[in-house]
């Protein structure tokens, strides 16, 4: 059983102060790398001949507007099947350069995650085999997961939220 | 798409009488958006020589309903009725997996009773799950008469879902905390009955399909796929077990006391249909296995968990009593805080591993909510497992693979 100490010990030597912001909310090892590292790390993670975090889990985004200059975060979730070992590595990102490598070379399942990570949020996966929209319609011209726009739609003035108690 | 299509140049036409030149040209055919043995709406774009498929476009989206969006707007307990509309096969996973989800943000110890009674009912569930996708597998290729036999014991499930949550298909069930309400005698009577009798149904399924010379002929090594690709799609559930890793969240992770469970984990080999289709019938008699043990051992006491800021109150109390009355206003208006967290958590779906990452700002809504959809993420290995294939194959891979539009489109 691997612990959460030894692989973030094992990553911090590799890859020094590029990953950071170490805890684990319930358990789950987190941390923060810059997205010029993030392929490095999860090909280490990958390749790690021990480890061997070769599941991609899940890969999503989150928008956090009040975060100046980290607007947008991009989580991996990974997993190592044979030591059931998960990790969560975030990439924060600002919001006038949402450019981060793709992990398409690394995982096939990443094609779709990044495609809809793009469409609900706007980030731009570099070397991304097809990166276009794919759950809303190719003519959508806004990024609908990022919060500025509000779920009700806004023309209409029946739905405010003083009528809803909100 | 237009340019791969090679369409026979003017000056190439080879004048009357000579003997035409053989070109091989693509065809482009358009399975789905709406077509009957998709079971859903897909749209595939294949690209065909003759009777093969060489390769394949998918769209996708067809129903999507934005719950991720949604969910940022909605008290924790209306989520629930979200999760129903992904995997509508297979509801109460999802509905719990959601509550499992909250509980462990809110960090609420649900009691052995509830956590035992949720096992038999996503045990159900996953039954319910299996028998639709084999049924249906049956269907597609040719043989009608097996899914009217089990079609039945599923309507059977369903009655027992009525019986402990009053819905059917969207089946909301269950609170964060525990149960709603706690099973009556006529639901165990009916779950009892349901291990009795779901036995030989399944295995006249069995007999009916198993060592049938047509169904073995169109589903062995039709649409394998190897462990090594299965991962990197990131597959799980009944179709990585298919291809020979034995990876269940119920056994890697387990969560509502899956541990105190004797029950096997089916892997096949080949990753091929015939293989999906073993894995699942092999999983229902486990779960069967797992129902009669857990209420054989069904512990007694509460079935919801001590939290009154969380979990509604009886309604008599709310009438009597000030306290409850005032909690019961608070939940159901939503205007219970959340503590700040960040929370994955994975359950074992009825087609793979279906995962919540929530996080809370410490609002009323969660800040983020994403659903690991186990469909929407294998979906993309499906041109590649029907390339060189026919499309009466390609139509029993997609029934074989249980992918659900819901579950697919969220």
């Amino acid at each position: 059983m691997l612990s959460n100490k030894e692989v973030a010990e094992e990553l911090i030597r590799v890859f020094s102060d590029e990953v950071s912001g170490f805890e684990e909310p319930f358990g789950l090892l987190t941390f923060h790398t810059t997205r010029q590292q993030i392929i490095p790390v999860l090909q280490h993670l990958y390749n790690h001949s021990y480890y061997q975090v070769r599941f991609l889990t899940d890969l999503t985004g989150i928008h956090f507007p009040e975060q100046k200059g980290a607007e947008f975060a991009v989580v991996y979730h990974l997993h190592s099947l044979i030591h059931n070992f998960r990790l969560r590595i975030k990439v924060f990102l600002d919001k006038d350069d949402v450019h981060i490598p793709t992990a398409t070379n690394l995982y096939s399942c990443a094609n779709w995650m990044e495609r809809e990570t793009f469409d609900f949020y706007g980030i731009e996966f570099d070397g991304h085999p097809k990166l276009i929209r794919i759950l809303n319609i190719e003519e959508m011209d806004y990024f609908p997961m990022r919060k500025e726009y509000p779920l009700e739609d806004p023309t209409r003035d029946d739905k405010i939220d003083a009528l809803f108690g909100r | 798409m237009s340019d791969t299509i090679e369409i026979v140049p003017k000056d190439k036409l080879q004048p009357a009488g000579a003997q035409p030149e053989l070109i091989s040209e693509l065809t482009t055919l358009n399975l789905g958006p709406t077509h009957p043995a998709t079971h859903g709406i897909f749209q595939n774009i294949l690209q065909m020589d003759g009777e093969k498929i060489v390769s394949g476009e998918q769209t996708i989206g067809y129903i999507h309903r934005a719950f991720e969006k949604i969910a940022e707007r909605r008290p924790f307990y209306q989520i629930t009725t979200l999760t129903d509309r992904m995997n509508y096969c297979s509801s109460p996973i999802n509905n719990f997996g959601w509550h499992m989800t909250v509980e462990k943000l809110l960090q609420v110890e649900v009691p052995k009773r509830a956590q035992y009674i949720r096992v038999i009912m996503m045990e159900l569930a996953r039954i319910a799950d299996h028998i639709v996708c084999n049924g249906i597998l049956g269907v597609d290729s040719g043989a009608f008469t097996g899914f009217l036999y089990v079609m039945q014991k599923r309507e059977e499930i369903y009655e027992m879902y009525e019986q402990v949550c009053g819905a059917r298909l969207t089946t909301n069930m269950g609170r964060i905390g525990g149960m709603e309400r706690d099973l009556s005698t006529e639901a165990i009577r009916k779950i009892r009955e349901f291990t009795k009798t779901f036995p030989p149904v399944l295995k006249e399924f069995e007999k009916l399909f198993n060592r049938n010379r047509i169904f073995m002929d169109r589903t062995i090594d039709v649409g394998g796929i190897t462990a090594e690709r299965a991962l990197d799609y990131g597959f799980t559930g009944p179709n990585l077990r298919a291809a020979g890793v034995d990876y269940d969240v119920r056994v890697m992770n387990p969560y509502s006391s899956y541990e105190d469970f004797e029950f096997d984990i089916p892997v096949g080999q080949s990753g091929d249909t015939y293989d999906r289709f073993m894995v699942r019938n092999e999983e229902m008699w486990q779960s069967l296995r797992i129902i009669e043990q857990a209420l054989d051992n069904l512990p007694e006491g509460p079935y919801y968990a001590d939290a009154p800021e969380y979990y509604l109150p009886a309604k008599k109390d709310v009438y009597t009593s000030m306290e409850a009355l005032i909690y019961h206003f608070k939940i159901v208006m939503g205007e219970i805080d959340a503590p700040v967290g960040e929370v994955y958590h994975a359950v074992e779906g009825g087609n793979g591993e279906l995962g919540f990452y929530l996080v809370s700002d410490g609002g009323r809504a969660p800040y983020r909510l994403h659903f690991r959809r186990p469909s929407f993420i294998y979906y993309q290995a499906y041109p590649e497992m029907c390339k060189g294939l026919t499309i009466s194959d390609a139509i029993i891979i997609m029934s074989s693979l249980n992918v659900i539009a819901g579950e697919l489109d969220a």
